[in-house]
């Protein structure tokens, strides 16, 4: 048994908050100086003021992106941890909230009928897996909505199968246009229950950007979805080329006899995600 | 790479075509969708907005509370799809143009040509060097929105791209 107060994991996540911000995955920033240099024109235009953009803000201590997102928290706790102090959920509370004010980043978080804002980016989206070992896993996603609002989730039939996944994928990169900030991170879910697959599609964005499915036939989804959305024509914001999408990231879980959910959450360009193991 | 300084010129707005890269300077308002809906409430009461329409550009966005001694922290574009409902009946008040990211409505699009107006698209995710650029910055109304009041913005040399221009074409024409 191991104790861990939780006041180390709300410094944990501020430290993380406050890393994530400011700057994008490694490979992130390498996919859009592929991009960069493959495009021509106004989708280049895009992709040269964005790697410019990060290292004003690397410079500067500035967010990449002034929607600095809702915080999305995911721990994988071991369950030999004995968590002592506050509940967990204000620990965390208050590690975003820590985080917000001293790096100065937007607070985007409102009622969804007054849209009064809470003024300090909290509630998190908490997620706590239960795992084996004595550890804690923090991951930190900051997610944009002008990508999350281009998400979907369509409950397919089993008889759609695989293609349809793929046409699901497709066609919610299709419907999100220059909307979601492309060139896009497709994070899917595929199986589970409607709610568990929304889950596995926002997990997917935590996955190293590139990195393929252990499944082989899932990975071969995730490729044959990325060659598709590239074939649109979207382009970097919306202004054409062969860069719309720079990685599909699919995960997978049991479903039911009767069903095939597959959750489709749009991640812009942006990818900031940090983590750290406690 | 063409500089442009605010307010335009009928005719500098003429020669802006889809797809252009340019430059621009001067004052924006900053404007997104709670903002929008209290213009609506002040036009529909007869009350005046908190600045003058006529000529003027709004940019969809909501900045990041400005580190010391900066006008503005991180301020990017925000989707302006979300303000398609409210883009023609500002440009037909005497607006000038907006800046945002992404495509907007037909209905927008033949606001900006009947008023001989623009869209500009600035490019989104890159909120630290939009927000690097902005110069001065006065809260001109409506504090409780937060990061959603209306800003005056002086700008310099925002990098944008003419997404929509007064001759009825778009650079999303593949969509």
């Amino acid at each position: 048994m191991r104790i861990i107060p939780t006041e180390e994991i709300e410094n944990c996540v501020c430290r993380l908050a406050r890393k994530a911000c400011i700057r994008l995955t490694d490979p992130c920033r390498a996919a859009l100086e592929e991009a960069c240099a493959r495009e021509t024109g106004a989708a280049e235009f895009a992709l040269r003021t964005v790697l410019e953009n990060e290292k004003i803000a690397a410079r500067e201590q500035m967010p990449v992106c002034q929607d600095t997102g809702m915080s999305c928290v995911l721990i994988e706790l071991g369950q030999d941890v004995l968590l002592t102090g506050a509940p967990l959920r204000d620990a965390v509370d208050e590690g975003v909230r820590r985080a917000y004010r001293e790096g100065r980043f937007r607070k985007s978080i409102c009622d969804p009928l007054t849209r009064v804002n809470t003024g300090d980016n909290t509630p998190a989206h908490l997620h706590v897996e239960p795992v084996a070992g004595e550890n804690v896993k923090i991951t930190f996603l900051p997610k944009g909505f002008g990508s999350e609002n281009m998400s979907r989730l369509v409950m397919l039939t089993p008889a759609e199968g695989t293609a349809g996944v793929i046409r699901t994928i497709v066609e919610s990169v299709k419907l999100a246009g220059s909307r979601p900030c492309p060139p896009v991170v497709v994070g899917v879910g595929i199986g589970g229950s409607f709610d568990s697959c929304a889950f596995l599609a926002k997990k997917a964005l935590t996955r190293p950007l590139g990195s393929a499915n252990a499944r082989a036939d899932v990975a071969a989804i995730e490729r044959e979805a990325l060659e598709k959305i590239n074939a649109l024509g979207i382009g970097a914001q919306g202004f054409g080329g062969v860069t719309t999408a720079l990685s599909v990231a699919c995960e997978i879980a049991p479903t039911h006899i009767a069903g095939l959910p597959v959750a489709v959450n749009m991640q812009c360009h942006c990818v900031r995600c940090e983590e750290e193991v406690l | 790479m063409k500089k442009l300084t605010l307010p335009l010129s009928e005719s500098q707005i003429e020669a802006l075509h889809a797809g252009d890269c340019v430059l621009l300077s001067g004052t924006v308002y900053t404007a997104r969708d709670c903002a929008h809906k209290r213009f609506f409430e002040y036009m529909d009461a007869g009350k005046p907005l908190p600045f003058p329409l006529k000529g003027a550009f709004i940019y969809y966005a909501g900045p990041c509370p400005a580190p010391e001694g900066k006008a503005s922290g991180s301020c990017g574009p925000t989707t302006s799809a979300r303000m398609n409902a409210y883009a023609p009946r500002l440009l037909d008040a005497g607006l000038g143009g907006m800046i945002g990211k992404g495509e907007m409505s037909e209905e927008v699009a033949a606001a900006l040509v009947r008023n001989r107006a623009v869209y500009f698209a600035a490019i989104g995710g890159a909120g630290a060097f939009y927000g690097n650029a902005v110069k001065k910055s006065d809260l001109l109304a409506f504090p409780d929105l937060m990061s959603e009041a209306v800003y005056r913005f002086e700008i310099e040399d925002f990098p944008l791209v003419v997404a929509a221009d007064c001759h009825g074409k778009s650079v999303y024409a593949k969509e």
